[in-house]
């Protein structure tokens, strides 16, 4: 199975990298120019805030979301598309390896882009603002970035994955994930706008001070339970059979 | 006698109130070519579907290999290629990184990969274009391509949909010399589904004929050929009603009449062709060509006798 997942792995990634007008190309969208956006610009715009900002850890918590959002249309639905999915199909691969290969290249490359950036961000920012002590994100930061990264890019993966998997074309699946999202961003600040104040007070308290980590645990269990429910919705979609016919 | 490597009794499938293939029961023996007949919409891939495990049957069952189609399919698909539909390649990828990710997914070990990849890319003589996008390729190519990926690691039994669809006759022909080739070379049993006559009778040594999903008929393209009597065209100069009588006379004559300006024979089982030739010499008949009945008549009589048995199709 795990030779299975890298196998696919491999595949995805290079096809990702391909989708781009080549290797070189591919290299310099997917890779090169998101690092430089996240890694460098960024950080050396904001300077030595950018390590200390309590945003650092809640905007690159969502990344993965944002950039696996991106590319997850194309898992299923573009294979279909191109008629390259039966073929896979009728290969020895069993449907967990084809599934959990396509998930693991896309969290691999959301989650790991985010780490990779925060990693250069801080590289960035101390040859930048060089300062006499090492400026460094607090461990609880980098330990947030690391558990909700994760968390989110299977969220992005598992839900883009179910959309993709019912889609009939690749564009009807990136609507549809773009739709999901917009919807969340919209409900979010409705609900940040429309909230009594004493619930906003109790929102406040919740995200500061002593209540953060207990805030921070219930919002992780919560993303575990959903990522489950994604990935056994998105297991029982997967049948090679339905697949074919629709 | 050997086992079959592909059996079905009674396979069915339903789509709906769509019948696409009706109580299906053939027998693949080990190492032939077996072509599967039929024109658009006849059941074919949904026969190579069921196969292969991707469709489960409605009724009826399927054993590749020794294995059910039902229960064990992860294990038949383990241990054959296959060539659908679509050829089914990477187009952004190279020829060689398809075949890689096929020979990753065969687990086949890095030596022998690299080894078998690059023996087939030199067999089918796309070894010096290894490096380029397939997208860049014309179809003849990728089919070849597709052929290379479905042999990669192998298989015992290697399932063709069509394979030369849409090919122009050059690389048609071309590649129906490949396969022959590497069909023999490599012992593989190869089911292929084909509307195209020509290509059957040049490559299998049995076909099925099926229409509407039902089998009409089995046997190897002689078999079929006789079964369906015998039938030949003589075209030549000189042919005077006094021959067609003399023709008529003979006992291993059924039928004979001229039609387009050719003599149309119709014969007896087990007759020869010879002795009616020589009589037409004899007769001052200017012989220029004799054509026995080909598979593609034996085909389409079938298909006629089969709509004119079920008018309304059952599909």
């Amino acid at each position: 199975m795990f030779a299975d997942l890298i196998t696919m792995i491999w595949k995805e990634w290079k096809e990702l990298l391909l989708s781009r007008g080549g290797l070189r190309g591919g290299l310099i969208s997917a890779v090169v120019i998101p690092l430089g956006m996240l890694g460098v610009f960024l950080p050396w715009q904001n300077g030595a805030d950018w390590v200390s900002t309590p945003l650092l850890a809640a905007g690159w918590s969502w990344l993965p979301l944002l950039i696996i959002l991106g590319l997850v249309a194309d898992s299923f639905a573009g294979e279909r598309e191109r008629k390259t999915l039966e073929t896979l199909l009728a290969s020895r691969l069993s449907d967990r390896a084809i599934l959990f290969g396509k998930m693991a290249a896309l969290v691999g490359y959301g989650w790991g882009l985010t780490l990779g950036s925060l990693m250069l961000g801080t590289l960035t920012v101390n040859l930048t603002h060089r300062q006499q002590e090492w400026l460094l994100p607090s461990a609880h930061t980098v330990a947030v970035i690391v558990v909700f990264g994760l968390l989110t890019s299977l969220l992005a993966a598992a839900g883009g994955m179910l959309v993709s998997l019912r889609a009939s074309s690749v564009r009807q699946a990136a609507q549809i994930n773009s739709l999901a999202l917009l919807a969340l961003i919209l409900s979010a600040v409705s609900a940040g706008k429309l909230m009594p104040a004493p619930w906003k007070a109790s929102l406040v308290l919740a995200f500061t001070g002593p209540n953060l980590l207990r805030t921070e645990l219930a919002i992780a269990a919560a993303l575990v339970a959903l990522d489950a429910a994604l990935v056994s919705a998105a297991m029982a979609r997967f049948q090679r059979a339905r697949l074919i016919l629709d | 006698m050997s086992q079959p490597v592909i059996r079905t009794e009674a396979l069915t499938r339903d789509f709906g109130s769509l019948r696409a293939v009706d109580t299906l029961s053939i027998e693949v023996s080990p190492g032939t070519i077996f072509g599967f007949l039929g024109p658009n919409g006849s059941g074919k891939t949904t026969t190579i579907r069921m196969l292969l495990g991707l469709l489960e049957p409605s009724a009826g069952r399927a054993e590749v290999l020794g294995c059910d189609t039902r229960t064990q399919a992860d294990w038949i698909r383990l241990r054959a290629g296959a060539l659908l539909e679509h050829h089914g390649l990477y187009e952004r990828f190279s020829a060689w990184d398809n075949l890689e990710f096929y020979g990753r997914i065969w687990r086949l070990p890095r030596r022998d990969r690299r080894e078998r990849i690059e023996e087939l890319l030199r067999r089918l003589g796309l070894w010096e274009r290894r490096r380029e996008s397939v997208g860049q390729w014309s179809r003849g190519m990728k089919q070849k391509l597709a052929v290379a990926r479905a042999m990669l690691h192998r298989p015992a039994v290697l399932f063709l949909d069509e394979p030369t669809a849409g090919l122009d006759p050059v690389a048609a022909a071309a590649l129906r010399e490949d396969l022959a080739a590497l069909a023999r070379q490599e012992g593989v049993t190869v089911f292929l589904t084909t509307h195209n006559l020509a290509e059957a009778e040049k490559l299998c040594q049995a076909v099925a004929v099926i229409s509407a999903g039902r089998l009409l008929a089995v046997g190897h393209p002689d078999q079929l050929r006789a079964r369906a009597g015998l039938r030949a065209e003589i075209s030549g100069r000189n042919i005077q009603p006094g021959v067609l009588e003399a023709l008529r006379a003979r006992a291993e004559v059924s039928a004979a009449q001229i039609r387009d300006g050719r003599l149309a024979l119709e014969l007896r089982p087990g007759a020869e062709l010879a002795p009616l030739v020589s009589l037409l010499v004899a007769a001052g008949v200017e012989i220029e060509e004799v054509r026995r009945a080909s598979l593609e008549d034996v085909f389409l009589t079938l298909i006629e006798e089969e709509q004119r048995c079920s008018p309304i199709s059952s599909r």
